[in-house]
């Protein structure tokens, strides 16, 4: 009777096969990269080529003076990268990235909000808030046109691995990975929307449904929920490692934030 | 009888890991690549089915397959097209198609409409429920069937 009972119970579990990757996972050829920008209308895609149609450079605007006014009792970001301290061109091409401190990966909002816990003595802001889109909007666009080009050593190489499992892993009562939708069916229609290759290169993001900026991790949400999946927290491990695999996706993408998507 | 009881609760345990789900169709109801019998018991209605065709909170299916001549604008292509669906596929197979379409190719991009069993990270209250009713199916099943191109 026990016996018959395990082996009713293994039958039932071995039933849960479809939480692993994909077997034969194959990434997006390199040399097929694309930006989302190629799938906009020529309408979006003047927009977003506009500093002043582009409805992103309000953020990245009132990101510009955030960066040069500190907080009451704190220093402002401009004191330690204005002329002479650390300059930010370039830098959000190459997040996520492992903070030196805490040895943990950490992308450009959470490093925004490292240098206010650890130089400015001011709280972390909140994700998805005005404050810390502006000041990620503005460090981004610092680095518009240079190429997204993350290496990965040794320490990021765990957490590559990770978002790789997660872009491949189907979920949610649809049953669909990122890699179905991204990598299999790139160009072709979903109703009103053509699907793009997913990259992170536009991020934050201007997007025309949100009617407002939106985080890379916020997009992801949206993603999750569409295949009716629960999705995961703002700047959770599972979506930081998910960056970090887009990152090294997309190498060579030309940084667009922010971008302006249907 | 107490042995009897262990025994369910091991199974519902196995059940509750949350991807242990049992199969809402069972395997003798299966026939080579269709399912061929209705699974209410009953024939669908082709109306119905032709609004959960299309409904966004219905199956929603234009998101993926077009229909020539119905008239919803920006039908999606990520799947074939179904104007002559019921021309080439029996109701059977229309049928195991909607319900579980994983079963014919593992890789597939078509989810599965009336299946619980194996699905992860589900959105929280809508695990253990399928995408559309067994009616629902059957409407879609006599909707897709009459549609000859
Ligand atoms: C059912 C299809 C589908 C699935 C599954 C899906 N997406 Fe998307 N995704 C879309 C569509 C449609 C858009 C909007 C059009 C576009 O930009 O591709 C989009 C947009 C995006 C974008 C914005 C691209 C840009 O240039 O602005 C990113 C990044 C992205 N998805 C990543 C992901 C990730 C990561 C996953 C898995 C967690 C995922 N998607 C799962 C359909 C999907
Ligand atoms: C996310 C995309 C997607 C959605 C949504 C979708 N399908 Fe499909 N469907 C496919 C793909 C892709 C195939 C091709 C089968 C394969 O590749 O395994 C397919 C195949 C089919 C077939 C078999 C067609 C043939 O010619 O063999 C039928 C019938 C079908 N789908 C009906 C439906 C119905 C009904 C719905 C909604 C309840 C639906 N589909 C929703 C992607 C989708």
């Amino acid at each position: 009777m026990k016996r018959g009972c395990l082996a009713v119970a293994l039958l039932l579990l071995s039933a849960c096969g479809d939480a692993a990757p994909d077997p034969d996972r194959a990434d997006l050829d390199p040399n097929a990269v694309v930006s989302g920008y190629a799938f906009l209308t020529p309408e979006t895609q003047a927009q977003q080529d506009d500093d002043f149609l582009n409805p992103g450079f309000l953020w990245v605007d009132r990101g510009a003076k955030l960066f040069r006014s500190g907080e009451a009792v704190s220093a402002s970001c401009a004191s330690c990268h204005g002329a002479g301290g650390r300059p930010l061109e370039g830098v959000a091409a190459r997040y996520p990235r492992i903070d030196e401190a805490t040895g943990k990966l950490t992308n450009l909002e959470g490093r925004i909000n490292v240098c206010r816990t650890r130089h400015q003595a001011a709280k972390p802001l909140a994700h998805e808030g005005e404050d810390l889109l502006a000041l990620s909007a503005y460090v981004a666009s610092l680095s518009r046109g240079m190429p997204v080009s993350v290496q990965l050593d040794d320490r990021l190489r765990p957490y590559y691995e990770q978002g790789r499992d997660y872009f491949f892993t189907r979920r949610g009562q649809l049953n669909l990975a990122c890699h179905h939708c991204h990598d299999r069916n790139w160009g072709r229609s979903l109703r009103g929307d053509t699907i793009s290759q997913g990259h992170a290169n536009g991020f934050p993001t201007y997007r025309l449904e949100w009617q407002t900026l939106g985080s890379l991790h916020r997009r992801f949400r949206d993603c999750d929920t569409g295949v009716r999946a629960e999705p995961m927290s703002l700047a959770s491990e599972e979506y930081l490692a998910l960056e970090l695999y887009l990152a090294v996706r997309g190498a060579g993408l030309a940084v667009e934030a922010p971008a302006v998507r249907p | 009888m107490r042995a009897l009881g262990t025994c369910l609760l091991l199974g519902v345990a196995a059940a509750a890991t949350g991807c242990g789900e049992r199969a809402l169709v069972a395997p003798d109801r299966f026939s080579g690549d269709a399912i061929p019998h209705s699974l209410t018991g009953m024939p669908g209605d082709p109306e119905a089915g032709r609004a959960t065709f299309v409904a966004r909170d219905g199956g929603h299916c234009v998101l993926c397959h077009v229909v020539a001549g119905l008239d919803v604008p920006f039908q999606g292509n990520v799947g074939p097209a179904l104007s002559d669906v019921g021309a080439r596929l029996t109701p059977g197979q229309i049928r195991l198609r909607i319900v579980d379409a994983s079963r014919l190719n593992p890789d597939t991009v078509m989810p599965a409409y009336y299946r619980v069993h194996g699905l992860n990270q589900v959105s929280r209250g809508l695990e253990g429920k399928p995408v559309l009713s067994s009616g629902q199916v059957e409407d879609l099943v006599a909707y897709l069937a009459a549609l000859d191109g």
